[in-house]
């Protein structure tokens, strides 16, 4: 039978829970790295034994670790995040050039082809690549050089490179998102990028319309059709369908169009899920309720997914990298809250029920089916 | 040998348990000392210094003898009584919240 391996990163370690196929009974392992920030653990696609995980404390620096057994045991391996040539500026908080700084790796991309392959994303933006399974990193640094890169600023999180879409079918082409620049794709394996924002309005940016400083918090795609991305911005939900080249809204009938995650059901390419939040200020759900937001036509139409899930006083956060889906028959979802709870619904989001409630607040959750 | 007490959390990362006894040829400062520690144990670099600049880290402190010796210079002899091994030299995570 079938497996499930949730793994959870938190900001004082991370957790590993598993299940069968049925996904009703779970055991919770961890913490791992117990009192570290955690901030993304991933496996690899082409051998889930291995595993990348981002630790990193304001204490202590940034640290890789790197599992070969499920993450039972790890090992770290290389942290340094040296940026290619001179670092050069980008735009700081209050428009003055500030320097590039590593600050922390938000997101790891293990490759589809090769275990000993990985991308990491860091704050201040820029994306690393390794071949030798996280022992040393190189910059790409084709994506910070293409032009646009003095012009990007922070966020309010920081200005983080978050999400890595590896394209498995275009060879060469990588998806990347940046708060708060936009979003960016190379079509040669990384060097060269371009900006892709055309579409997006963004009113906190001078220019709403611009090519770069748009505030995006996530891009989900479906592997068996790439050229058709979805968005959730700082507001506003969003859909490509040629690879990022133009953007149109699709936020409908949302009751907010403000959110983090955006996920894509593992067999319907049109069936998408956000959780709205309530504002830019308000990280929680409007009205107090839990709700995940399910669209089954790919954006426009949406209907709430409550059962389960909290429908009174709770004013949670659901982060960008906190929601996964598992590849079982009847598709998983999973999402982490800020309050610590893990939830999963085994029936693509009809019915809800929490795997954990105490956790630390979660930074992200990713999915393993295993056979 | 130069005894070294590392804060918990690195102690778990390179795998130790109470104090490192460090075996120093040259002069011993805090340069040496640090230099020692990422070389016998290498998952630790970047933990104590940035990586780039090789500078302290901001939460990281560095006491022994009853004093702070976090902003002594790197290459400032440490104390006689830590070079001789008779006082640890503590490397602690600052007080900072979390």
């Amino acid at each position: 039978m079938s497996q499930v391996r949730v793994l959870v990163g938190t900001r004082k370690g991370a957790f590993i829970l598993t299940s069968d196929g049925s996904r009703i009974r779970w055991t919770v392992d961890g913490p791992f790295f117990g009192g570290w920030e955690i901030y993304h653990l991933k496996g690899s696609p082409v051998d889930p034994s291995r595993l990348y995980a981002s630790q990193s404390t304001g204490w202590f620096g940034q640290l890789i670790q790197r599992s070969n057994d499920g993450g039972r045991s790890w090992e770290p391996v290389g942290n340094t995040f040296a940026y290619d040539g001179v670092a050069g500026t980008h735009q700081w908080y209050d428009g003055t050039a500030h320097p590039w700084e590593f600050k922390r790796v938000w997101h790891l991309e293990p490759s589809l082809k090769d275990p000993d392959v990985v991308y990491a994303g860091i704050e201040d933006a820029a994306l690393f690549r390794s071949e030798d399974g996280g022992r040393t990193w190189n910059e790409l640094s084709g994506l910070r050089s293409h032009g646009s890169g003095p012009r990007w600023q922070p966020g309010a999180g920081g200005m983080c490179l978050h999400t890595i879409l590896l394209d498995p079918v275009n060879k060469g082409r990588i998806f990347i998102a940046i708060s708060a620049a936009g979003a960016f794709r190379t079509d040669d394996g990384g060097a060269t990028w371009r900006p892709i924002n055309r579409g997006l309005r963004s009113e906190h940016i001078p220019d709403p319309t611009a090519e770069v400083g748009h505030c995006v918090h996530r891009i989900a795609m479906h592997p068996s059709r790439p050229q058709v991305l979805f968005m959730q911005k700082h507001w506003d939900v969003m859909r490509s369908d040629d690879a990022g080249d133009s953007w149109h809204e699709i936020s409908g009938n949302l009751p907010s169009d403000f959110g983090f995650p955006i996920e894509v059901h593992a067999h319907e390419p049109d069936t998408i899920y956000v959780v709205p939040i309530k504002s830019d200020s308000e990280h929680y759900p409007p009205d107090g309720k839990l709700r995940v937001y399910r669209s089954r036509t790919g954006g426009g139409e949406w209907e709430a997914l409550t059962a389960g899930l909290p429908q009174r006083d709770c004013y949670v956060n659901v982060l960008r990298d906190a929601m996964a889906v598992d590849s079982l028959d009847a598709c998983g979802v999973y999402f982490g809250t800020t309050g610590g709870q893990v939830y999963a619904s085994a029936d693509s989001g009809g019915n809800w029920a929490p795997i954990v409630r105490d956790l630390p607040a979660v930074l992200s959750v990713e999915v393993q089916t295993l056979p | 040998m130069i005894k070294v007490i590392l804060p918990a959390h690195l102690k778990n990362i390179a795998g130790l348990s109470g104090a490192l006894a460090l075996e120093l040829t040259g002069a011993v400062t805090q340069r040496s000392v640090l230099d020692a520690i990422e070389g016998t144990y290498p998952m630790l670099r970047g933990t104590l210094r940035d990586p780039s600049t090789r500078r302290r880290r901001p939460f990281v402190r560095f006491f022994a003898c009853g004093q702070d010796l976090s902003h002594e210079p790197d290459d400032s002899p440490l104390p006689a009584a830590v070079a001789e091994g008779k006082e640890p030299f503590l490397i602690i995570g600052a007080i900072a919240g979390g």
